[in-house]
């Protein structure tokens, strides 16, 4: 069953045009890898399913988004509320310049959770579900930027799952971290589908393959290819999908 | 099952609902206060102006500007005032200049010790902290006590300098340090000496903030009042052009414009007269900031090509 | 040849040097001048009595020194000045720094560098007109000239500097931080004051102790609308600063209480070097943090 449907979208900076006439359904309780070469406008696709550019200046968005069938851009749909329930990892840990706790109790506390048992529990549910919780629990009044990179990134996984979202968006969540870490964030997406849709744009190919089930390759604004990852990787039907990713251009 | 689905999603709907409502508070809340922060600031300042204006500039005339006070023909008279002030201006400048540049130089182009820099600049940072009337207190003790200048428009000056010494110093070092490295590893690579790079390519490097630094000292000398107070004086006299008169002048006490400004409207209530130096000032002071803004954008502009 | 460009390198080289250490030594004359011009008055009256004496009649014939009244006034004043700046002063820049428009945010900012630059004297003289006579008819006082109308006066003069510095904390904090707290469903104006206030912490409160040193210090303005009495602080009364106490009297004193106005600069003096010593703390708490 699919929580995303979007259907001929379109979008412009201005004049220019990032995005043409994209479909796309994106399934339940699945990982979605979006590719392509850099400014081929997958994370500006990304960023428009919660509405995080609506704030940019001169854009322009037309066609259909549905989630769990509603229009976002519904005049009655609060976008607080859809940003709650999609939430998003950024490609920069982000944590916030307070405490661990505080960084995920700050989603739950938003959104009018003020009891403290409450509170201690979401914020140790969010860390466990993060796997992080280990590492943390000791210290979860010290400041979060005291944590490595690769921590700092699972934070903001656990301060984005603290608000019980449905889909988590994840902009390059691993291009800023070390290959230890980076698989770890895999592992966790892995596990973390079994409950969430996980959409994530990927500049690394073999990461696609390893995790996602299935794969949209975007290339100058245009969604060329789409489905299963395997049959994507394998047997591409769009010749420009074949030299992507057999990698004969970056 | 379809049925308890539905009663969930009612129930979260009344709460979030609920949630919602707090949260709009909270918005509408802080929009109300900076609203009303954001017009009182606003208010203030078209309040002072309009108010200084309106009871000020009325009371400019020509006689004012032109002529001193007198006792026996019961009128006042504002141009010993202004000279006063043109000449502290310059004295201060010319004493300040040299020193905040070539400190700043020592700073960017010389010191080696992190600690005695450090130092430089926290005593720098110090003498910006200090209020103006204890500057006032030690310079009278100093200048006009200890070196003998009585009150006199030379200690006066000789304060200020003091006073303004970190902005000269300050805004001089900012615009030393945008000076491309490679300017002088160049000049240095032709074999030139220290002071040979320093003099053909670090000084015409920092014009601007020498300027900037210069439009930032004028404006403070001339809304200082407690720092000149007791060092300078608040006598009228006008002594003339030449020579010996700006000579006379300064080794004389006078007010400049802003203790003028103090001294008729709190010791003598003659409030037309510091109304219109008070408008005086303001439009003098807008005058300094459009300088200011200007440079910046001028040198903002050249620097960005 | 060699040997003669050296000693002119040198010399050029200490003429720097002496001029980078002017103003060490202008710190330290400034000091020094104040300690031993301080210090004999402070001997004589002792140090109890001179600071928490709590009446200065320093004209009459058995004059007494206590410069209580003039320390509590200047805290008084000062914490008056910020109670009322700081609320008007943060969310102005809040405002400025994250909602305002381009242009609006421009004239803005141009507007308070105005009030930035606006004569001290100028403030006290539209003080001593308008704002004193209000007070006296609004709160039915016989003088408005009091604490209550140098606090306002100097709430309005330490605006532009916490206006400022607040706007520029507030401008540096990455947009990163912004967006975190938006994807998690904030509103705009809740991230605004939860997490990018929070993360210009250190920036907004160097802005409050430049505020507070500024307010401490100015003397010109509170002298034309607080009134000069040497009475112990009372909101409506006429009040003397520590600023005002040593401008006051200062033409026409001489011997004990002379050198009593310059022990209460030193005090002055004592006050501002801790602000500066605040200052500095929280300055460096940003560096480390960076």
């Amino acid at each position: 069953m699919s929580i995303i449907t979007v259907k001929n979208m379109c979008l412009w900076y201005g004049e220019h045009q990032a995005l043409t006439d994209i479909h796309i359904e994106i399934p339940e309780k699945s990982i979605t890898a979006l590719i392509g070469p850099s400014g081929c406008g997958k994370s500006t696709f990304l960023k428009t399913l919660n509405r995080m550019n609506d704030l940019v200046q001169g854009i322009k968005i037309t066609g259909d988004i549905q989630y769990k069938g509603r229009d976002i851009f519904d005049a009655s749909l609060d976008v607080n509320e859809l940003r709650r329930e999609i939430g998003m990892v950024f490609q920069k840990p982000n944590p916030f310049p307070m405490s661990i706790y505080d960084n995920i109790a700050y989603g739950p506390r938003t959104h009018g959770i003020r009891n403290k048992a409450k509170l201690d529990d979401i914020v140790e549910q969010s860390l466990r579900s993060a796997a992080i919780w280990d590492e943390v629990k000791d210290r979860l009044k010290k400041n979060a930027l005291g944590l490595s990179g690769g921590q700092q990134q699972r934070l903001c996984i656990a301060r984005a799952l603290a608000v019980k979202p449905t889909v988590l968006l994840m902009d390059e969540p691993t291009s800023a971290l070390d290959p230890i870490s980076t698989s770890k964030i895999e592992e966790l997406s892995m596990k973390l589908k079994e409950e969430y849709t996980i959409i994530m744009v990927t500049h690394n190919m073999q990461q696609a393959v390893r995790i996602s089930d299935q794969t949209a390759f975007f290339l100058l604004g245009e969604l060329i290819e789409y489905g299963n990852t395997e049959t994507l990787f394998s047997t591409p039907i769009d010749k420009r999908t074949e030299d992507y990713i057999t990698g004969r251009f970056g | 099952m379809q049925n308890i689905m539905t009663e969930k999603i009612t129930i979260e709907k009344t709460k979030s609902h609920k949630i919602l409502k707090s949260r709009k508070i909270y918005s509408i809340v802080m929009y109300v206060l900076m609203g009303i922060s954001v017009m009182l600031t606003c208010s203030f300042v078209i309040f002072i102006i309009a108010y200084v204006f309106i009871k000020g500039i009325p009371n400019i005339s020509f006689e004012l500007l032109t002529t001193k006070p007198s006792y026996l023909l019961e009128k006042i008279g504002i141009l010993p005032d202004i000279f006063n002030t043109i000449y502290i201006v310059i004295t201060t400048l010319f004493f300040a200049l040299p020193l905040g540049v070539g400190a700043a130089i020592y700073l960017t182009e010389y010191a080696e010790n992190k600690k005695l820099v450090a130092m430089i600049e926290y005593a720098a940072e110090t003498l910006s902290g200090i209020p103006s009337i204890i500057y006032g207190l030690v310079g009278m003790l100093l200048f006009c006590q200890f070196f003998g200048m009585k009150t006199s428009l030379l200690a006066g000056s000789l304060t200020l300098v003091i006073m303004n010494l970190p902005t000269i110093m300050r805004t001089t070092q900012e615009s030393l340090k945008t000076v491309p490295q490679s300017y002088r590893e160049g000049a240095f690579g032709l074999g030139a000496g220290k002071w040979r790079v320093i003099r053909t390519v670090v000084l015409p490097g920092c014009v601007d903030g020498v300027i900037t630094g210069c439009i930032l000292s004028i404006g403070r000398i001339l809304g200082e009042s407690a720092a000149l107070l007791f060092t300078a004086g608040f006598a009228h006299a006008f002594y003339g052009f030449t020579a010996m008169g700006i000579q006379k002048a300064l080794s004389n006490s006078g007010s400049t414009l802003t203790v003028a400004l103090y001294v008729y409207a709190k010791e003598q209530g003659e409030f037309e007269i510091a109304f219109a130096i008070a408008a005086i000032l303001i439009i003098l002071t807008l005058f300094i900031n459009l300088l200011a803004s200007l440079v910046e954008k001028y040198w903002g502009k050249r620097r960005s090509l | 040849m060699k040997n003669k460009k050296n000693i002119f390198e040198k010399t050029v080289y200490s003429i720097f040097l002496i001029l980078g250490l002017i103003t060490i030594g202008c710190v330290l004359l400034i000091t020094i001048y104040l300690v031993i011009a301080g210090i004999p008055a402070i001997r004589e009256i002792g140090l109890f009595p001179f600071l928490f004496g709590k009446t200065w009649e320093s004209t009459s014939e058995n004059p007494s020194y206590g410069i209580l009244p003039f320390i509590l006034t200047s805290i008084y004043g000062t914490a008056g000045a910020i109670l009322i700046g700081v609320p008007i002063g943060f969310f102005t820049a809040v405002y400025l720094a994250k909602i305002a428009k381009k242009r609006v945010k421009e004239v803005m900012q141009t507007a308070i560098s105005l009030l930035a630059g606006i004569p001290s004297v100028v403030y006290g003289l539209v003080g001593m007109l308008v704002l004193v006579p209000s007070i006296r008819s609004i709160f039915h006082v016989p003088d408005g000239a009091s604490l209550f109308a140098a606090m306002i006066v100097l709430a309005i003069m330490i605006l532009p500097s916490i206006i400022k510095v607040s706007i520029t904390a507030l401008d540096a904090v990455p947009k990163e931080y912004e967006d975190a707290s938006l994807a998690l469903g904030a509103t705009p104006i809740e991230t605004y004051f939860r997490v990018s206030v929070l993360a210009a912490r250190s920036g907004i409160a160097t802005a409050i102790v430049l505020g507070i040193g500024r307010a401490i210090g100015e003397a010109m303005a509170v002298m034309m609308v607080s009134g000069n009495v040497a009475n112990m602080p009372k909101l409506f009364e006429s009040v003397r600063f520590l600023t005002t106490a040593v401008a006051s009297e200062m033409s026409y004193s001489s011997g004990l209480q002379r050198q009593a106005l310059f022990s209460i600069a030193l005090v002055l003096f004592l006050f501002i070097m801790l602000m500066n010593a605040t200052l500095n703390f929280f300055l460096k708490g940003k560096k480390e943090r960076k």
